[in-house]
C-alpha cells in the first residue's frame, strides 16, 4: 500500500473510533438513544465524510452544489451527529446535549434545527424517495452534486422504499447512491427472522440498479464502493454494507436483539471506551 | 347539474380542478416550478403542464408515498414541487410522508387534492375525500385553500405558488357556477363577503358557496337578511371577519362538503367559542361515509343543498 493510502487509512481509523467514542458517550450521556444502530454505520460515514467521497463545506452548509447525505435511519441520528461534529458543523461537545431540552441535536434528525441535516427523518422508508427529489433537482439545473441515502435493512421492508427504488432505476437516476447499512437485526429480533430481505443485491438489480455487497467494515471496501458508485454510469447504485449492530463494544454486539434503542448503562461506559480506544 | 339551486341563476364554469390546471401551466413559465402527478394527469388537468413542459413533469405512477417523498427532496433543493392528485389518495395514502416530508421541515411543497367531496358521484366513497380539509388543517403551518369556482380557483393557483410554506388546495371534479371574474379581489388567508347581510351570516366555501347565496334569496324573501361570506381560506382563518359577524349577526351557520369533524365548521366554531359565542348550525356531510349516486343525488341525500342551508338558518335564528 502506498505512503499516502496507508497514512489515509490510518487517519479514517482514528476517525471511526472518535465517532464510535462520541456514539457511546452521547447516548449514555441521554440516557436513551440507538447506539447500536450508530456503531454499526461508522466506517460507511467515516469514509464519506473523511475518505474524499463527500463535497461539503460547514461553513457554507446550504451551498448548492453540494453532495447530500440523508440518513433515512433516522434513529441512527447519534452518528449522523457524531460525524457532523467531526466534519465541523458544529462543536464536538455538543455532542453530549443529544435528546436534551433545548438541544437542536434531537433523537431523530431535524434538518430546520441542524445544519448539516439534509432530510428530518424518523419514520422509517421515505429518505430514499427524499434523495430522488435532490437527484432530479440536480439533473435539472445540470449540477453535479452526488446524493447519498443511507438506510436500515430493517427499513427496507417499507413499500416506499421499492416504490423509490424502482422510480430512480426506471429514471437512471446515476448521481444517487444508496447504502443499505445490513445489520440484520432490527427492533425485536433478526431481519431474517421477520421479513428475510436475500437476495438484496439481485432485487436492486432488477429494479434496473448497479449493487454489489461489500462489508461495510472494512474501510478499504467502503472506500472502494464509492469509487465504483462514482464511476457507474446510467443507473442508480446500492452498496449493501454487511455490518455488525454495536460494532465496537462487546456488550451489544454479544446480545443484538436485545440493544435496539438502549444505551450503555453509565456503569458498563469505561469498558466499552475502554474496547473503542479512540485516541481523543 | 343544479346543485338544488332554484333562486338564483349562475353561467356554469369549469371545474376548480380545470382552472387550477390552466393556471399552473402558465405558472409554468417559472423554471423552478416541477410537477409531479401519480398517474391521474388528464383527471387533475396538470396534462396542460405536462404538455408545455415535458422536462419538468414526472409522472411516479401510482406511488403517492413517494410522490410526496420526491417533493420534499425537490423542495429541500429549492424547487416549488407541485403534486396533484385525487385527494384522497393524495393526503390519506401519504399522510405521513406529507408530516415527515413537508410539515414538519416546512418545506415548500404545493399539494392540490382534485375530486374532493361526494359530487364526483357515480365512483362512489372510496374515491371521495371528505376528510380531506380536515387531515390538511392538522399540519403545523399548513395553508389549507377550497375554491368556490374556476376563476377564484385560477387566482388561487398563483397565490399559493407564490407563497412560501406548505399549501393544500382542494378541487372539485364537476363544472361549478361561476361566482368571479377573472380579476377579482381575492387573497389567501382573507374571506371574500359575496352578499351583505345583518341578520344571519352563511360561511362556505367549495360548492356550498353558490348554495349559501341562494339560500341568502330564501331568506330574503321571508325578510331575513343573510351575509355570505366566501371562507376559501380554512387555515389561517380570517378571524376579524368571523369575529365581525359574529358581533353584527344573530347567527352563523356553515356549510362545507366535508364530513362534521376537523373541517370549516370546526374552525370557525373554534373562532366564535374564543371571541364572541354565537349561536350557529353546520352543514355537512355529517359522520358518514357516502355512496354512489349521480352527483346531484347525493348532494340531496346527505343534506348539502340550498333548503339544508336555509333550514338550518330558520333553525338557529328561531332558537
Amino acid at each position: 500500500m502506498p505512503q499516502a493510502r496507508t497514512e489515509e487509512r490510518t487517519e479514517l481509523e482514528r476517525v471511526a473510533r472518535r465517532l464510535r467514542h462520541n456514539i457511546v458517550r452521547s447516548t449514555t450521556e441521554a440516557g436513551s438513544g440507538h447506539p447500536s444502530t450508530s456503531l454499526s454505520m461508522v466506517e460507511v460515514v467515516a469514509v464519506l465524510y473523511f475518505g474524499g467521497v463527500l463535497r461539503y463545506d460547514p461553513q457554507q452548509p446550504h451551498q448548492p452544489d453540494r453532495d447530500r447525505f440523508i440518513l433515512s435511519k433516522g434513529h441512527g441520528a447519534p452518528g449522523l451527529y457524531a460525524v457532523l461534529a467531526e466534519a465541523g458543523f458544529f462543536p464536538v461537545e455538543d455532542l453530549m446535549t443529544l435528546r436534551k431540552m433545548g438541544s437542536p441535536l434531537e433523537g431523530h434528525p431535524n434538518m430546520r434545527r441542524l445544519a448539516g441535516v439534509e432530510a428530518s427523518t424518523g419514520s422509517l422508508g421515505q429518505g430514499l424517495s427524499m434523495g430522488i427529489g435532490h437527484a432530479h433537482a440536480a439533473r435539472l439545473d445540470e449540477s453535479d452534486f452526488r446524493t447519498y441515502v443511507m438506510t436500515g435493512d430493517g427499513e427496507v421492508e417499507q413499500g416506499q422504499v421499492w416504490e423509490a427504488a424502482m422510480h430512480a432505476g426506471n429514471h437512471g437516476l446515476d448521481n444517487l447512491t444508496l447504502i443499505v447499512d445490513r445489520n440484520r437485526h432490527q427492533q425485536t429480533d433478526a431481519v431474517a427472522k421477520v421479513q428475510p430481505l436475500d437476495p438484496l443485491v439481485d432485487k436492486f438489480e432488477s429494479f434496473n440498479w448497479e449493487a454489489r455487497e461489500i462489508d461495510g467494515h472494512s474501510l478499504d471496501e467502503v472506500a472502494a464502493a464509492f469509487d465504483w458508485a462514482r464511476g457507474v454510469s446510467g443507473k442508480p447504485q446500492a452498496i449493501i454494507a454487511r455490518t455488525v449492530k454495536g460494532k465496537g463494544v462487546s456488550l451489544l454486539e454479544e446480545a443484538q436483539d436485545k440493544w435496539h434503542g438502549k444505551p450503555i448503562p453509565k456503569e458498563e461506559e469505561a469498558r466499552a471506551l475502554q474496547e473503542i480506544g479512540a485516541e481523543l | 347539474m343544479s346543485f338544488g339551486l332554484s333562486r338564483v341563476s349562475f353561467e356554469t364554469g369549469p371545474a376548480t380542478r380545470e382552472a387550477f390546471g390552466e393556471a399552473l401551466a402558465e405558472a409554468g413559465a417559472n423554471k423552478d416550478v416541477i410537477v409531479i402527478d401519480g398517474d391521474v394527469n388528464n383527471s387533475t388537468f396538470t396534462n396542460k403542464f405536462k404538455d408545455m413542459y415535458p422536462d419538468r413533469f414526472f409522472n411516479v405512477g401510482i406511488a403517492e408515498s413517494n410522490m410526496i417523498g420526491i417533493a420534499s427532496g425537490l423542495a429541500a433543493a429549492g424547487k416549488i414541487p407541485v403534486v396533484a392528485s385525487f385527494s384522497t389518495f393524495l393526503l390519506s395514502n401519504a399522510f405521513d410522508q406529507i408530516r415527515m416530508g413537508v410539515a414538519f421541515p416546512n418545506l415548500n411543497v404545493k399539494l392540490v387534492g382534485t375530486h374532493a367531496g361526494i359530487s364526483i358521484g357515480e365512483d362512489g366513497p372510496s374515491q371521495m375525500a371528505v376528510e380531506d380539509v380536515a387531515q390538511a388543517c392538522a399540519f403545523p403551518g399548513m395553508t389549507v385553500v377550497v375554491p368556490a369556482d374556476g376563476p377564484s380557483a385560477s387566482i388561487a393557483t398563483h397565490a399559493l405558488l407564490e407563497r412560501e410554506g406548505p399549501t393544500f388546495m382542494r378541487c372539485g371534479r364537476p363544472g361549478v357556477p361561476l361566482l368571479y371574474g377573472p380579476a377579482s379581489d381575492f387573497q389567501i388567508g382573507k374571506a371574500n363577503t359575496l352578499r351583505e347581510g345583518d341578520d344571519i351570516t352563511l360561511i362556505a366555501n367549495g360548492i356550498m358557496v353558490a348554495m349559501a347565496l341562494d339560500a341568502a334569496e330564501g331568506l330574503a324573501a321571508d325578510g331575513i337578511q343573510a351575509r355570505v361570506l366566501d371562507m376559501h381560506t380554512v387555515k389561517p382563518i380570517d378571524t376579524d371577519c368571523i369575529v365581525k359577524a359574529a358581533n353584527e349577526t344573530r347567527a352563523i351557520v356553515v356549510a362545507e362538503e366535508h364530513l362534521a369533524y376537523g373541517g370549516l365548521g370546526s374552525t370557525v366554531a373554534m373562532v366564535v367559542g374564543e371571541h364572541k359565542p354565537t349561536r350557529m348550525a353546520f352543514v355537512d356531510i355529517g359522520d358518514t361515509y357516502a355512496t354512489s349516486g349521480k352527483p346531484d343525488e347525493l348532494l340531496e341525500h346527505f343534506g348539502l343543498t340550498p333548503d339544508a342551508i336555509l333550514d338550518a338558518a330558520r333553525r338557529v335564528l328561531k332558537d
